[in-house]
């Protein structure tokens, strides 16, 4: 009996594993490639859906074509968002078995809830999709509406996953696993998820937006700005527009938490080595082990900032051992990215809003589409510069203080091999999905274009 | 009791994702496979591509329910699995991903020069993705996967006589439940030449994987034979005489032509031999884990049967109403509804000037929300500010994309 009980509890202990480095790789690279797409699954369906009900209250077939073109993107972004999501499943257990062994009965509960929306969204974007034409107008728009409710639930749950592990609770831990597991007030009475669910939900916006908006912005640049065009980038970038600002006011509301709840990625986030009172900010520069060097230094602004007080005592990198801390540099680089790519599109949407609301016209300068094409691929790398701040800043944990990375990973052999495949199977889907891209923006508009009017090609 | 019901979740996700998924992957098999019939090779292949269509995405979320349930209600279990088995599981994952693509640019591609090199990737594809998996059940069938962190062999757990068998048998089994599944497709689209093609692929496949069942069970039985006598007795045999009689019916059906029982007695057969293996193994989860052992606690096991009841209600007339959709054939060319082009225009009321109310309260939304965002300390105050930004985000939202473009 007892060689089963070490069977059933042992076997998980932390082993030697060489290539920790390569297997955390290997996860980021798969999340990296996953979380622009899930951005498209959260963003697009409302903006397709909006198309739709344009078409419905106005009757101009312009939105239609629209909606149905966007439609087609959208299924095949899903569709690569379904494979890239099965991924991610079985490497949680192929690369981590020690953190699926010791809390999977705490967290697994999310990924199940998820495990529906996922179904309801894919159930429904078939139904949407295939149904153009085979379904009464009315009916066909209703069946969007669970695809978009599915983006908002899909993200809740996971993103409450990411809340417990960065703010675990709801369990016991004995013999290294969890016990006495009350999973629901883990995952959903957990105080510390929400401002990330807001942040990951407005980031879907800001990311789809500006993608697509890019493209058209492309167009504009290239001569393309039909009816067609402008009715496009106008639905996209008014969604981006929108939530940029808002996304820097909510960014504040997570800085805040995180000063209460993980006061050591903060300190991480602003390379602060020592516990300070009235602690500065710093703009760019170096963490040198001790302190920030060559940055621009703003006194007294982090405190203000993190606990609206510019007196406020801040905890510092050095309040925990150095084995404790996580990699400052980067991911205070990736911090400043996401920000300072952040208040750029801010600024960027500002614009947009104040010509169309002022003027009531798009902007007509070559430099705000200029702008705006760079403002495309920027966001993804603000998305992922994002992701790194939260997930290296919460290193070494991979539950934030009971469970390290290094005490989660395989025991394994040939997990290079396995990331190096990895590697290359990704290039040539990403080299792939680009064609597809290239190629469906060059697809003559469908059969119905033939009734756009006032779609006039210059040059 | 509540311990073994997440097994029973799991197992209808796996009989779910063997029917369904299977012939999927069994259509990217006949892409492949396929010889010139009376319909000819391409109208073959695009019978196969668009039967997948509307359905596609549904089907392949099954094997996502399958491994969540797993690692929540069985996460020992489930952790011992994925890290011995690393390799083969790797092996799916590059499968499935090169279909996902495939299918995805696939999709797009009508009459493009691309198109026949991605079609050969999606049905080489359809064949590693199930032949591993296969290959994961064979190894965990035949207890060749011991609990704990990659405590199994990395190569011979999955490269044995059973899993190699079983994954053979995987790649045959889709390949006959697309077979029937296509020339009930073809029977009800009025494809006569489709029809008779495929009809005569579901009995020559129907044959060969009776004859691979077999074959499986005997090497089952020389490889180990604890699990194969389970196998030919109690539960376990029930399971095979019944998975043999459905397989047998449904060669009977396919052969007089009545293919809608066809495609419930074919997916029957599937259904059986999955059922089987359960019992077959029973009460063992891996070698000296018992089902009861593996199983997470009490509060754990109540919320996730609380969770898959839910999630049913839900996704239960979900599923019923896209396969109604789909199996009436309202997806098909042809089955435009009248009035569904042309839209009745209602009048467009936005676009015009918002009223000085309608302007004021969005931007008292906006600012109430900020304020209350970035000075208020307790979560549910959060929560309004949350909901105001959100309204005034949506209307302002609203307005400025229907705004007149005054180009």
């Amino acid at each position: 009996m007892s060689v089963l009980i070490t069977a059933a509890t042992g076997g998980f202990g932390p082993v030697d594993q060489q290539y920790l480095l390569e297997a955390r790789q290997m996860q980021a690279l798969s999340l990296a490639v996953h979380i622009p797409l899930v951005c498209f699954g959260i963003a697009f369906p409302p903006m397709v859906l909006f198309a739709e009900w344009r078409y419905l209250r106005t009757g101009d077939v312009l939105y239609r074509v629209l909606a149905r073109r966007w439609s087609k993107v959208m299924l095949a972004l899903f569709a690569v968002g379904v494979v890239t999501g099965t991924i991610l499943s079985f490497e949680f257990g192929m690369l981590w078995p020690g953190f699926m062994a010791a809390f999977g009965n705490v967290f697994g509960l999310g990924f199940t809830l998820e495990g529906f929306s996922f179904f309801i969204e894919a159930i429904f974007i078939g139904i949407y999709v295939y149904g153009w034409d085979r379904l009464p107008a009315w009916r066909h728009f209703a069946s969007g509406i669970p695809v978009v409710l599915a983006g908002v639930t899909g993200a809740l749950f996971v993103i409450a996953v990411n809340g417990w592990m960065n703010h675990p609770s709801g369990f016991r831990l004995e013999d290294g696993r969890a016990v006495d597991v009350h999973p629901w007030s883990a995952l959903f009475g957990n105080s510390y998820f929400w401002h990330q669910f807001v942040h990951m939900y407005l980031a879907g916006y800001v990311v789809a937006g500006f993608l697509l908006a890019s493209s058209y912005a492309w167009g504009f640049l290239r001569g393309r700005w039909g009816r067609y065009e402008r009715a496009a980038l106008t639905i996209t970038l008014s969604a981006a527009a929108i939530a940029a600002p808002l996304q820097a006011v909510v960014g504040d509301w997570v800085a805040r938490e995180v000063a209460v709840g993980q006061p050591v990625k903060l300190a991480a986030l602003e390379g602060l080595g020592q516990t300070t009172a009235g602690a500065s900010e710093h703009l760019l520069g170096w963490y040198d082990g001790q302190q920030v060097v060559g940055g621009i230094e703003v006194p007294r602004m982090l405190s203000l900032l993190a606990f609206h007080d510019p007196n406020a005592t801040v905890i510092g990198l050095s309040s925990v051992p150095v084995s404790d801390q996580p990699p400052v540099n980067v991911v205070r680089f990736a911090f400043q990215s996401m920000v300072g790519i952040g208040t750029l599109m801010a600024l960027l949407g500002v614009v947009y809003l104040y010509v169309r609301l002022r003027r009531r016209r798009l902007p007509r300068s070559r430099w705000f589409y200029r702008g705006l094409v760079a403002a495309g691929p920027l966001s993804v790398v603000a998305l992922i510069a994002g992701w790194i701040t939260t997930e290296v800043g919460r290193q070494p944990w991979i539950v934030y203080g009971v469970m390290r990375v290094s005490g989660a990973v395989t025991g394994a052999t040939g997990v290079p091999v396995g990331y190096g495949t990895l590697i290359g199977v990704y290039a040539a889907l990403v080299i792939l999905v680009g064609w597809l891209l290239r190629r469906l923006s060059r697809v003559p508009l469908e059969g119905d274009s033939r009734m756009l009017e006032g779609r006039d090609r210059a040059g | 009791m509540l311990a073994d019901l997440p097994v029973v979740f799991i197992l209808v996700g796996l009989v779910a994702y063997t029917v369904l998924a299977g012939a999927d992957f069994g259509a990217g098999f006949w892409m492949l496979a396929v010889r010139a019939g009376r319909a000819g090779r391409a109208a073959a292949r695009e019978h196969a591509r668009h039967a997948m269509g509307p359905v596609w995405e549904a089907n392949h979320v099954w094997l996502i329910f399958i491994l969540v349930v797993c690692w929540t209600a069985y996460p020992v279990a489930f952790a011992s699995i994925t890290s011995t088995l690393a390799a083969p599981l790797l092996l799916a994952v590059i499968g499935i991903i090169l279909r996902g693509a495939a299918y995805a640019l696939r999709g797009q591609l009508d009459a493009a020069p691309g198109r026949r090199p991605i079609e050969r990737l999606f049905a080489l594809s359809s064949v590693l993705t199930p032949f591993a998996l296969g290959t994961v059940v064979g190894a965990i069938a035949t207890g060749r996967v011991p609990p704990g962190n990659a405590q199994g062999d990395p190569v011979t757990s999955w490269l044995n006589p059973t899993s190699i068998a079983l994954g053979v048998l995987a790649v045959a089994t889709s390949a006959y439940l697309a077979a029937v599944y296509l020339a009930a497709d073809a029977h009800r689209l009025g494809e006569r030449a489709l029809e008779l093609d495929f009809r005569g692929r579901a009995l020559r496949t129907g044959v060969c994987t009776g004859v691979l069942a077999l074959v499986s069970v005997t090497v089952v039985n020389v490889d180990v034979g604890a699990f194969g006598s389970r196998l030919t007795a109690g539960g376990g045999l029930a399971m095979v005489v019944v998975s043999a009689v459905a397989g047998l019916g449904t060669l009977v059906f396919v052969w007089r032509g009545r293919f809608e029982p066809a495609r419930v007695s074919a997916a029957l057969a599937v259904a059986a031999i999955i059922v089987g293996w359960a019992f077959a193994q029973q009460p063992w989860f891996l070698p000296g884990l018992t089902i009861g052992q593996a199983a997470a606690g009490r509060s754990t096991l109540v919320a996730i049967t609380v969770a898959v009841a839910i999630g049913a209600i839900v996704l239960v007339p979900s599923l019923l109403l896209l396969f109604a959709l789909h199996l009436r054939g309202r997806f098909d060319e042809g089955a435009a509804v009248r009035g569904s082009v042309s839209a009745p225009a209602g009048p467009d009321t936005a676009g015009g000037r918002p009223s000085r109310l309608a302007v004021a309260a969005t931007i008292a939304c906006l600012a109430l929300g900020t304020v209350l965002l970035v000075f208020a300390d307790s979560g549910a105050v959060h929560l309004v500010g949350i909901v105001c930004l959100a309204g005034g985000a949506l209307a302002t939202f609203v307005h400025v994309a229907t705004l007149p473009d005054t180009a």
